[in-house]
């Protein structure tokens, strides 16, 4: 089961038995929530902004061990970072997920994220690892995102 | 041309449902892969697995245990070879050409509706209406029945466990015409709450539209019994899915008194793409075509189309033979290996299945506890374990080589109802084995090892 053991590593069991800033935002500057009509996973992601700085970001919503880890790491990454900085994480997040790096995310380091690499084996749950990072997106794009979803 | 009469064939006696000789000869590897066991009433499933040439392979590096029946069963190669003996040997449009393959092709389609029609207990194989599966049945029924008699204050009566596919297709019917859909509750316990379900109806209530057996929980629905509820309180036509009955007991449509019943191919060992309507005579009588086209005319000009008489006035276009001739095929094997005996050993495995997950407290099943007297439940089983969701689930035992379901199974309201967002569902079929209920909760085993 070393295959599993790769996918199902004690940080992303960790973060999904106690996801990290978890719950709604308030005050809040912009939110999305992002949705897996697949399996019926629901995120939203909040995003707390100070001029071109993530103040603060939270998430909520119901999701698998994949889904609800990925949420969590990716907010405790992008918290207080500059907006182009966090694009980019995520732009290096996504290509790892997808193996197509079209160099946008070239040598930003992942850090503690790379434990979600063993996701890429397993392409019917690579939606679940993006899932919250597709609601950043739509989070950081403008004050009221609305909804996205991964099909 | 005029829709020739239904199983006029040269070669046919007559009667509905009766063999082409020419198929029956070609059929005798099914003979063969599902002969009579030696102990009667049992199955020899280790023998009818060989008939299922999928079933024979490793995934991930463990034999495959096929547990996804619900949603898609796997075919024989007698189902398999009859498709490709069609294309390879006579196949041609059916109803159309004087030629021989035509007649042919007509021919074997034909005496496929005449069999399924039997199967299912219709009095006639004009009463059995080829669709694409039972959503587009179902859809017809909508479309064709329900739409020209609804209107605003009118109402269709569902259930909380109907899968989406009898639940859309009835909001779209009520959104053009201004009726309302209502939906009968569900006990705790998954069982449709009958008491209920009567307050619902009455005079308004034009269609009342139920499950045979619930995909999610398998629930066995007493149609009977809705059905004389039905006819004591309104005028409602009564339309049942059976797309979860069909391939797992006997159904006989008279004995059940409903006015439809929908299936699909796919889920009863049969070809994708293919299923059947059963719709009383006189109602498909009455009903307007769903779709316009070739075969379902007797005159066409500018000003006016004369329909042909059901079941060709419901079947537009160039039909699925192949397909229709291989449902055919499946309909026989299920008839030769024998629904009582399908019955019995999904019931075992039922059993079986409850009693080794019944000592893993982790794991809360779903619906009936256990198959009881005057609570039948079909071998589908949802489960839910603490600390793992459903998709994890399904990863990990799809690493041990077992496919099951996870998810919502199209039924969200029903996931709504009983508070849980997915579960992990394990459906039966006939080559199911007990050692692959073993494995299932071996499976588990490693989940909870994993999630703990």
């Amino acid at each position: 089961m070393s295959d599993l053991r790769d996918l199902y590593q004690q940080v992303i069991l960790d973060h999904y038995r106690a996801p990290r800033n978890f719950g709604a935002l308030e005050p809040v500057s912009s939110c999305a929530e992002g949705y897996n009509p697949l399996c019926g996973d629901k995120v939203k992601v909040y995003l707390r902004a100070d001029g071109d700085r993530i103040e603060c970001v939270s998430f909520e919503g119901v999701g698998c061990a994949i889904s609800t880890a990925s949420a969590s790491l990716m907010t405790e990454a992008v918290q207080g970072l500059e907006r182009s900085r966090a694009e980019e994480l995520l732009g290096a997040f996504l290509a790892l997920m997808t193996g197509e790096d079209d160099g946008g995310g070239a040598g930003v380091p992942l850090g503690k994220l790379e434990v979600l690499s063993g996701v890429k084996d397993y392409p019917v749950r690579i939606k679940c690892a993006t899932l919250a990072w597709h609601a950043l997106r739509a989070a950081l794009g403008s004050g009221d995102a609305g909804a996205v979803s991964t099909e | 041309m005029t829709a020739p009469a239904p199983l006029a064939g040269r070669e046919r006696p007559a009667g509905p449902g009766s063999l082409d000789v020419d198929r029956r000869d070609r059929r005798e590897p099914s003979a063969r892969s599902c002969r009579r066991p030696a102990e009667p009433g049992s199955l020899d499933v280790d023998h009818l697995r060989e008939a299922f040439p999928i079933l024979d392979q490793e995934v991930h590096g463990h034999p495959l245990v096929y547990l996804d029946n619900a949603a898609s069963s796997q075919r024989p190669d007698v189902v398999i070879d009859a498709i490709s003996d069609c294309y390879r040997t006579y196949y041609a449009n059916a109803h159309r050409g004087v030629h021989t393959l035509s007649e042919r092709s007509t021919d074997a389609y034909e005496a496929a509706r005449g069999g399924i029609a039997r199967f299912i207990g219709a009095t006639g194989s004009a009463e059995l209406i080829f669709t694409r599966g039972a959503t587009e049945s179902l859809n017809l029924v909508a479309q064709s029945y329900a739409r020209p008699r609804l209107g605003p204050g009118d109402e269709v009566l569902l259930t909380e466990m109907e899968h989406h596919s009898n639940i859309v297709p009835w909001q779209l019917a009520c959104e053009q015409t201004g009726a309302r859909v209502r939906a009968a509750g569900v006990t705790d316990a998954g069982d449709l709450d009958l008491g209920a379900m009567a307050g619902l109806i009455g005079e308004r209530t034009r269609v009342v539209a139920l499950t045979h057996v619930s995909n999610a929980l398998g629930t066995v629905n007493d149609v009977a019994a809705v059905v004389e509820l039905v006819r004591d309180r309104s005028d409602a036509a009564v339309v049942v899915d059976g797309a979860q009955a069909v391939p797992h007991m006997e159904v006989d449509v008279s004995a059940l008194g409903c006015d439809f019943y929908a299936f699909s191919g796919h889920k009863m060992y049969g070809p994708g793409g293919i299923g059947g309507l059963w719709g009383r005579a006189e109602l498909l009588a009455s009903m307007p075509p769903y779709h316009g086209g070739g075969a379902m005319i007797t005159r066409v000009t500018f000003d006016r189309t004369e329909y042909t008489a059901p079941p060709h006035r419901f079947e537009a276009g160039t039909p699925s033979i192949a397909p229709a001739i291989g449902l055919g095929v499946a309909v026989e094997f299920l008839e030769s290996v024998g629904l009582g005996r399908i019955e019995r050993h999904e019931q075992e495995l039922l059993s079986h299945t409850m009693e080794v997950l019944g000592e893993l407290p982790w794991v809360r099943v779903l619906g009936h506890p256990a198959p009881a007297a005057g609570a039948p439940r079909a071998a589908v089983v949802s489960l839910v374990i603490d600390g793992a969701h459903p998709h994890d689930v399904a990863t990990i035992l799809d690493e041990q080589g077992i496919a099951i379901r996870a998810g919502h199974h199209c039924a969200q309201p029903l996931m709504e109802r009983l508070g849980v967002p997915a579960t992990v569902r394990a459906s039966f079929g006939m080559y199911n084995t007990h050692e692959e209920v073993d494995r299932l909760a071996a499976g588990l085993h490693e989940v909870r090892r994993i999630f703990g």
